[in-house]
């Protein structure tokens, strides 16, 4: 595959440039083709992320060069897919440090990877009838669902840690602290959190939290599905139980995700799914099943998702996870401070420490009407509720406008969001 | 006119701004609330009928976009005094109209009606905002046939 131009790999220390990166990414030349005097500024990376050249390529050479299924033939090209699609495990585990390959799973996102643990955790001795498992405000509802699920049918006790509602205080917005360790102190099987709030960017002191639960012999499972692509994630020194996270929101395909898990508990859960792959022996009076990760891998797979996965994972690291949390807080504290400028406009609260995303509302535009006057200026944000409805309820709010930053934005795209804002509001009068 | 300055039109600016008829009706005999889960909108309808079955009063609450809450004051202007039959008709047209086809001539005691209305033509170049404007229009209806509900997702 072709390697990353050198202005990307060369200078590991040096700033990011937005401009040179948009480079990799094939949609905004193809869009400025089209649209040259406003090109695409795509400020909603926080939903998903654009695709490099590098993983279009992977999936395109495994289409045209190496098409099989995997596990299932002794010819070359399906001999070369299964490989391939461990190499793209042996990735994963090196991006996020997991201590094996059998510990990655491969799921078809963030919220396959939450539900596969609601739905097995009650059918293992991890967790039984009565138990408590504590979730956040904060949170996704793929983080929120499952467990209501789980709750409904196993009976398990369901409690919420708030988030700071206190507009003083200087952690508004974020997980309060407090509040979560009186929770935690009650009996509690699970904890169950966002590593980062995808609709405000309110980021989550997991290591410490995780710390704190373990203290209590409290399991943590960390959604990092707005995490992984923004800084680096390490889930030995994190200590945590469960990870999980997309494949699309880190540069890479649609169609994958992982649930990372530790060992003994990957091997205490019981199958997810059901079928193919799965399995060790069958027969009509009894099956058994492949230890972890095989046994949660029901079936085919996104076999070029979870190959392009491997392509973004390569990218990620070109690129430096270092480098990129320095380009996106950078460009998060020049977007806070142009933002602020505009008149009438209301930043929702993040907590103390604030990644990658900007949620705001502006005077009484409704953010639906912001989005479709943005994009008359070829901007992209996210408008709405960014499926955290009960977060947004604590703010006091049904829906914001999002401005969320990945590797390709620079200075200008938020100058870019700040005008068209202010023709937004120059319209409304 | 560009598509975005055809959606915004100022009349539509202004009835988001200032909604007719934004109130609850303690009096409403018919009432439906209709909410949109993806983007959250959400809008209730309250009509009052007389033994004919004509509208004479109108009114609604909710929260959502200029083109909902545009949506929403327009049809309560729009259906007073109309029987349920001639709100099917200027539903039917309304619904032609904004999502890109033609409009479907209703009789010409109806055709100012279905003018004022056609306002919000301007959605037809933003598929995922139709539902906007029909939002409110599913609630009507709902209403009119007696019963709660999601209205038009
Ligand atoms: C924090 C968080 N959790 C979960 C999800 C769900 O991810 P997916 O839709 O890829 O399964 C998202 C995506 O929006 C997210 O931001």
């Amino acid at each position: 595959m072709d390697h990353l131009p050198s202005p990307l790999a060369s200078d590991a220390k040096s700033p990011l440039d937005g401009a040179i990166l948009k480079k990799q990414f094939p949609i905004f030349a193809n869009d400025a083709a089209k649209n040259p005097t406003k090109p695409l500024v795509y400020l909603d990376s926080g939903a998903s992320t654009q695709k490099p050249a590098t993983v279009i390529a992977a999936i395109r050479d495994f289409y045209e060069n190496y098409y099989a299924n995997i596990h299932r033939g002794v010819y070359r090209f399906s001999q070369r897919a299964s490989d391939a699609v461990e190499q793209s495990r042996v990735a994963v585990q090196k991006l996020i440090n997991a201590p094996s390959a059998d510990n990655i799973v491969f799921t078809s996102g963030t919220t396959e990877g939450l539900n596969l643990l609601a739905a097995t955790l009650p059918y293992s001795p991890l967790l039984k009838k009565g138990d408590r498992v504590v979730i956040s405000e904060l949170e996704h509802h793929a983080n929120i669902v499952p467990w209501q699920m789980m709750r409904d049918r196993h009976r398990i006790d369901l409690a919420v840690a708030p988030i700071d509602r206190n507009p003083d205080s200087d952690n508004y917005g974020g997980i309060d602290r407090d509040a979560l360790a009186k929770l935690l102190q009650k009996p509690t099987r699970l904890l169950a959190i966002t590593h980062s709030a995808n609709a405000t960017g309110a980021s989550v002191p997991v290591a410490e939290i995780i710390a704190a639960a373990h203290r209590h012999g409290i399991l943590v499972a960390i959604d990092g599905a707005q995490a992984v692509a923004h800084q680096r994630v390490d889930v030995q020194a994190l200590d945590c139980d469960f990870y999980v996270f997309s494949g699309h929101k880190i540069y890479g395909p649609t169609g994958v995700g992982v649930l990372y898990g530790r060992g003994e508990y990957l091997a205490a859960l019981p199958p997810y799914q059901t079928g193919g792959d799965m399995i060790e022996v069958v027969s009509f009076e009894k099956t058994s099943f492949q230890p972890p990760p095989q046994r949660f891998e029901a079936g085919t797979p996104d076999i070029a998702a979870i190959i392009g996965i491997k392509a973004a994972i390569e990218f990620l690291q070109a690129v430096g996870l270092a480098r990129i949390a320095a380009h996106e807080h950078g460009l998060v504290a020049y977007a806070l401070a142009e933002l602020a400028a505009i008149p009438e406009i209301t930043i929702m609260p993040a907590g103390r420490k604030r990644d990658g995303v900007v949620s705001f509302t502006l005077g009484k535009i409704h953010p639906h009407d912001l989005g479709t006057i943005l994009d008359d200026d070829n901007i992209a944000i996210r408008a709405g509720h960014h499926c955290a409805q009960p977060l947004l309820r604590c703010l006091g709010v049904a829906a914001t406008a999002r401005a969320s930053f990945g590797v390709y934005n620079e200075f200008s795209d938020i100058d870019r969001l700040c005008a068209s804002l202010r023709r937004a509001q120059a319209m409304w009068g | 006119m560009t598509d975005l300055r055809e959606l915004y039109q100022d009349i539509i600016l202004d009835h988001a701004r200032h909604p007719r008829n934004f109130a609850a009706n303690a009096q409403a005999t018919h009432q439906a609330h209709g909410h949109n889960p993806l983007c959250g909108d959400t809008v209730t309808v309250y009509l009052k009928l007389d033994d004919q079955g004509r509208v004479t009063a109108a009114n609604f609450q909710g929260h959502g976009c200029a083109i909902s809450l545009a949506s929403a004051s327009l049809m309560t202007e729009t259906v007073l005094g109309k029987t349920g039959a001639q709100i099917d008709e200027l539903f039917a047209d309304f619904q032609a109209r904004v999502t890109g086809g033609k409009d479907t001539a209703p009789p010409p005691e109806l055709a100012d009606d279905a003018e004022r209305l056609a306002a919000l033509v301007g959605v037809k170049a933003y598929p995922s905002r139709v539902k906007c404007a029909v939002l409110p229009w599913h609630a009507l209806q709902s209403a009119l046939s007696g019963g709660e509900s999601g209205g038009g997702a």
